[in-house]
């Protein structure tokens, strides 16, 4: 963890403020990713978990403060534009294409790059998620919840990230595909893939991060290495429903 | 015999209908908007081949090539001045300013070729007539029938296969997720334009060859008509337009053959009423549902 620490960030949000309309929806965040690290943010419902995530994305501006990627600032150049930089969201409901194939929404997570790249990567998503392969050729919206989140992940990476988000991965699944979710997850940082995890389900997300961070109204509350946030007498009450 | 004359009328204007129906649900389909002006369009793109065949000496090819270049470049203007300044706004913003555009392409038509109606002139398009037995077909007629059935194979092969054709389907399900995807949503509601209004062009000829006179609310009812095809078809659905296009086009011919003459526009929207009392999303528009 300590040498890991000591590099520059990958990934800096620097005191961002976000608003709907008129409302104040994250008021001053900062945050660190560094890389090959799981980093979670934990939080209630109506915290401001996902409005974090899709303005890093790009999909919302902040008004004020900065987000920086390996150095570059971002803020400002909207979402498609961030995707080539190496940033991918896998956005909150998965929203995969339902009338794509399966074979054509991966197709289309790798929309950035070159086609003659595309056909590898493929293989290895296939490799990866093999039931995946199995659909390749389905309607994605035929699929069932745990598959279409298996697509959206997978959707996700064929840009080659260097940083994945993922927004509520586990949403709506039952207890055993939220288990294989997070295996997926540990996969695929053991492999070498730096994650952004937003999670309800603390329990779980704590258990796989590396750091976390907990959100309450726009702000952040509470930081620091994931094993100690789980011992946290507060975090405890709050989250972990002990 | 006046049956299968009918039946082949009815199948030319509605290819016509059916090309610029292509237009509204692509453009509905992709921006999320309905583009009252694309009608107008038409009416441009068979203003500029007019003056190409009448004044300038175009041979009719290249003037079929003007009035599309002309209409790919003001359907795209329209869309980056007017439309896209509107994107976060409300539907009924951008409902009436499409309302207005399409007035302000009339009045200007008004005022550049005068209220006077044009004769077409003639072309290779409706220089001939075909007899097979008793039957007399117009050029106009089969060509016009072929233009469609290649527009249709071309776009479906354009959005199945092309890259930019599947951002646009992208586009068209969740833009937001599109966007994730790294796709330029704005450059592909941009192309959306850009193809919809070629495409008016050719149906501005079209129509024009088939029924010659041109002033500058032609473009008005066909419009309003191929918006109903896309309706009646299932809008957003490029095979709904053509079906809609088609179907409407024959429906219109037989009712007016066959029932009233007068009443012949009425008949086309009675049947449309009827269709979207059974199924509202269209012949073959689709409810998605969401897994959750």
């Amino acid at each position: 963890m300590t040498e890991i620490m000591q590099a520059a960030p990958l990934l800096k949000v620097n005191d961002i403020h976000v608003y709907y309309g008129a409302i104040h929806a994250i008021k001053g965040i900062s945050l660190e990713v560094y890389e090959n690290e799981i980093v979670t943010l934990i939080g209630a419902n109506g915290a401001g978990k996902s409005t974090t995530l899709n303005t890093i994305a790009g999909l919302l501006k902040p008004r004020q403060g900065t987000v920086e990627l390996n150095g570059e600032v971002l803020n400002g150049l909207g979402a498609s534009k961030i995707v080539p930089k190496g940033l991918s969201l896998c956005p909150e409901g998965r929203r995969i294409f339902q009338q794509m194939t399966v074979r054509e929404n991966l197709e289309m997570g790798a929309f950035t790059r070159p086609l003659n790249e595309i056909s590898a990567s493929l293989e290895e998503m296939f490799e990866r998620f093999p039931r995946l392969k199995e659909r390749e050729k389905q309607i994605a919206g035929t699929l069932s919840g745990g598959e279409q989140q298996m697509l959206a992940m997978a959707r996700a990476l064929m840009s080659r990230p260097k940083l994945l988000m993922l927004d509520e991965p586990s949403m709506g699944l039952a207890p055993i595909l939220v288990e294989q979710i997070f295996s997926i997850i540990s996969e695929l940082h053991a492999s070498g893939v730096t994650i952004l995890l937003i999670e309800q389900n603390a329990q779980m997300a704590l258990h796989v991060a590396n750091r976390a961070y907990v959100m309450e109204t726009g702000l952040i509350t509470m930081q620091g290495p994931a094993e100690e946030l789980l011992q946290n007498d507060a975090v405890q009450k709050a989250y972990l429903g002990s | 015999m006046i049956f299968l004359d009918n039946l082949i009328n009815g199948l030319s204007l509605g290819s016509i209908y059916a090309i610029i129906a292509l237009g509204y649900t692509m453009v509905y389909g992709i921006a999320k908007m309905l583009n009252f002006a694309h009608g107008d369009v038409i009416m441009v793109g068979a203003y500029i081949a007019f003056c190409a065949l009448q004044y300038w000496g175009f041979p009719p090819v290249l003037a079929i090539v003007a009035a599309m270049a002309v209409c790919t470049a003001l359907g795209v203007t329209i869309e980056g001045l007017a439309y896209r300044p509107l994107r976060q706004a409300a539907s009924l913003a951008v409902l009436i300013t499409a309302i207005g555009m399409s007035y302000l392409l009339q009045n200007t038509a008004l005022m550049i070729w005068g209220a006077n109606p044009k004769s077409f002139p003639r072309t290779f398009i409706n220089g001939t007539t075909l007899r097979i037995g008793q039957l007399s077909v117009s050029s106009a007629t089969i060509i016009t029938i072929l233009a469609n059935i290649v527009i249709m194979i071309a776009l479906t092969l354009f959005t199945a296969k092309t890259k930019m054709g599947k951002a646009m389907r992208c586009v068209s399900e969740d833009r937001g997720a599109a966007e994730l995807m790294g796709i330029n949503v704005n450059r592909t509601i941009s192309v959306t334009f850009a193809i919809g209004s070629a495409l008016a062009a050719i149906a501005g000829v079209l129509l024009c060859s088939s029924y010659p006179i041109l002033q500058p609310t032609t473009g008005s009812m066909p419009g309003i008509k191929a918006f109903t095809a896309a309706v009646f078809g299932g809008i957003g659905s490029i095979p709904g337009a053509m079906l809609g296009g088609v179907l409407l086009g024959v429906i219109e011919i037989f009712g007016k053959a066959y029932i009233s003459t007068e009443l012949g526009d009425a008949i086309v929207f009675a049947v449309l009423i009827v269709v979207l009392l059974v199924k509202p999303s269209g012949l073959l528009g689709k409810q998605i549902r969401e897994k959750v």
